[in-house]
């Protein structure tokens, strides 16, 4: 199938990870100049130049090279990714906003590796992101207001929680055959906002103040000062936020590169052929559910930590339904895909007013349309190569 | 260690009112490939579904290997050493054909989080090596395919696939092995390269036990040491092949449903 190596795939005279490089920058650039653009036209422009640049480039080989140095030099590629971005979030340093954005994108991306654990890789729809990603912020507005339980763990317990609830969610009716994951999250979901509401320990429907994040002594919000510039304290929560997305796009691609990935798979395609060969049906769904909850709930202990106050309304069925329509239009299993879904589906709408009013309706046709015409989504998974070039002879 | 590996005592199976398989006594025994006949709806898939755990039996018992495995589930049936294939393909198509095959060989791969996240090193060993195993099992059916490992097995054609999901089937090393139908859907020359096929993998393993549910006779001819005949649920003849072949009954169960 692949009779070309690595090296032989060249874009217009360069080698694979040059032009990879290039590309990354370019990135960069325009995301940089795309979070700082202001008018709508200007906006509109740079939307319709990416979509040009995507849609032609794949077609001159481009997309090639790319894959082949994202095979070939895994880890140059990985590193240049991150510098990147943590590149464009010093360039960014005193846009408050801008930072904001870009923060709860990679949460938001953070959330949809976790959804696509269980939706991507197991089928397990989880209609209740939002709520999950509430319980998160919740477990660090309690945390942070009373005692004193180091940030850092606060996130953890985050994590920890929202998997616990989801076990006890999922656990009952896991063996049960259908679409149960889908009737029990929404369910959830509704009762968990008007569960908030009634509950005036958790604040009711005015919600709670958040503790910052403290680390090592460091105030996540004080103004970190770089080359003699005073930063947005934004800063702070991107480059973690950065990491987080980092470590969760890390550790879903190492299980779906696995034998638990495989698992998964044929759990998702077959569950009867599953247990013909020996797969525990249960423990794959119950491991998978739990794996992405953990995701979901850190980034929801670290959102809170970053916008300071939450409240009911931020976690809301029509958020649970943004999440999951971020892996169906990044494509089932692909991390690159959901990661380019997350992006537009957070940023497009602050940017345009037009669609911020809107945007649910939107959406909702935009997956449509995904699922008519390209289900497999913007970027395919591809078929599991369990090592990056991995080719055994 | 006694002769029979597989043996059915009164199996029977009710669907509602349905009597899909009413008293099925059978005897499979080390090395020997049984062909099981009868007409459509007799009762030939059910008997297989008793066995593998994916429904409990209404009355009967099975017992394999020494040990009872009535009402087991698919896991533990699997574990026990009897692994199948299915009339309709059960292949995951978006997988590699590699990752097909080792979808049959779950009982040793190990699946513990630690290891697969943090020990990469024991794991790309693991993979390397159940590769080779892979990859020899499928070459023995056809070395072309065995160079495309790493293909969507929903681009292989039916053949292809039968032979795929033999291999998944043949990966754990099993005792008994069930076909169920793997002839349905091809060619005259292609079903002459399956027999081909079955024949190699009995030669390679000697004391794998087979049960092969055929509707084309010259299949059965070939192939089986022994055949039972079921309609409508129940026994109605078994033997040689010339044996059930000259018999009336089974000549007017086919004859009837015909
Ligand atoms: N899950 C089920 N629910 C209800 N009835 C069933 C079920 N499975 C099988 N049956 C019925 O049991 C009977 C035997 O079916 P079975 O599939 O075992 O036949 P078969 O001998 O394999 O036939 P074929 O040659 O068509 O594959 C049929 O009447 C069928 O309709
Ligand atoms: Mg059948």
């Amino acid at each position: 199938m692949q009779n070309k190596t690595n090296s032989d795939v060249r874009w217009m005279g360069m080698p694979a990870l040059a032009v990879g490089l290039i590309v990354i920058v370019a990135i960069a650039l325009f995301g940089w100049q795309f979070l700082l653009a202001e008018s709508e036209l200007a906006v509109l422009g740079m939307v319709a130049l990416a979509a040009m640049a995507g849609v032609t480039l794949g077609k001159t080989g481009l997309q090639a090279s790319m894959s082949a140095a994202m095979r070939g030099h895994a880890r140059s590629m990985n590193i240049a990714i991150l510098l990147a971005l943590v590149s464009v979030i010093f360039l960014l340093g005193q846009e408050h906003f801008p930072l904001l954005m870009l923060t709860t994108t990679l949460l938001y991306m953070t959330v949809a590796f976790g959804l696509n654990v269980q939706f991507g890789l197991t089928g397990m729809v989880n209609f209740a992101g939002a709520s999950f990603f509430g319980v998160g912020a919740y477990t660090a507005a309690v945390l942070t207001n009373h005692g004193a339980v180091p940030p850092l763990l606060i996130l953890v317990a985050g994590g920890v929680l929202s998997a616990l609830i989801g076990c006890l969610l999922i656990v009952p009716v896991v063996r049960t055959a259908g679409h149960y994951s889908a009737v029990v999250t929404i369910a959830f979901s509704v009762m968990f906002k008007t569960f908030l509401e009634v509950n005036d320990v958790l604040g009711g429907p005015q919600g709670l103040m958040v503790g910052p994040m403290k680390t090592f002594g460091w105030d996540f919000n004080s103004s970190p000062v770089f080359l003699g510039l005073e930063m947005s304290f934004y800063v702070n929560y991107a480059l973690l936020g950065a990491g987080l997305a980092a470590l969760a796009f890390m550790f879903v691609q190492r299980l779906e590169r696995s034998w638990i990935g495989l698992t998964l798979d044929s759990v998702r395609l077959d569950e009867t052929a599953s247990a013909c060969f020996g797969l525990n049906v249960v423990r794959a769904k119950v491991l998978a559910f739990t794996f992405g909850n953990v995701l979901v709930g850190v980034a929801g202990a670290l959102y809170g930590m970053m916008i300071s106050f939450i409240a009911p309304n931020s976690f809301s069925f029509s958020d649970s339904l943004l999440m999951v329509a971020i892996v169906l239009l990044g494509g089932m299993g692909s991390l690159w895909g959901t990661a380019l879904a997350a992006v537009i589906v957070v940023i497009l709408p602050e940017k345009l007013q037009i669609i911020q009013e809107y945007r649910f309706l939107l959406f909702s046709v935009v997956v449509i349309l995904v699922l008519l015409f390209r289900p497999e989504g913007l970027i395919p998974r591809k078929v599991r190569s369990y090592f990056p070039n991995w080719r055994p002879e | 260690m006694t002769d029979v590996l597989l043996e059915f005592k009164d199996l029977g199976k009710n669907f509602g009112g349905v009597r899909a398989l009413d008293g099925f006594d059978m005897q499979v025994k080390r090395g020997e490939i049984i062909g099981l006949i009868g007409p459509n709806g007799s009762g030939k898939t059910t008997s297989f579904n008793l066995m593998t755990g994916i429904y409990a039996p209404s009355q009967g018992e099975v017992h394999f290997d020494g040990a009872d495995i009535t009402g087991m589930s698919a896991r533990k049936v699997y574990e026990a050493g009897i692994a199948r294939t299915f009339q309709r393909s059960r292949l995951c198509l978006p997988l590699s054909i590699y990752d097909n095959i080792m979808i049959g060989n779950h009982a040793r791969l190990n699946t513990g989080l630690w290891f697969n996240l943090f020990q990469r090193r024991a794991l790309r060993e693991q993979i390397e090596e159940f590769y080779t195993q892979a990859r020899d099992l499928v070459a023995g059916f056809s070395t072309d395919l065995a160079d495309r490992m790493f293909e969507p097995v929903g681009s292989l054609p039916m053949i292809e696939r039968r032979r795929i999901e033999i291999c998944r089937a043949l990966i754990s090393e099993p005792k008994l092995l069930l076909l169920d139908e793997p002839s349905a859907g091809m060619t005259h020359d292609e079903t002459a390269q399956m027999m081909d096929d079955i024949l190699a993998v009995r030669e390679r393993m000697g004391d794998l036990s087979i049960i092969i549910i055929e509707h084309e006779m010259g299949v059965i001819e070939r192939l089986c040491d022994q055949c039972v005949v079921l309609s409508y649920g129940r026994k109605i003849c078994e033997g040689s092949y010339a044996h059930i072949a000259a018999d009336s009954e089974v000549q007017s169960a086919y004859l009837g449903m015909d």
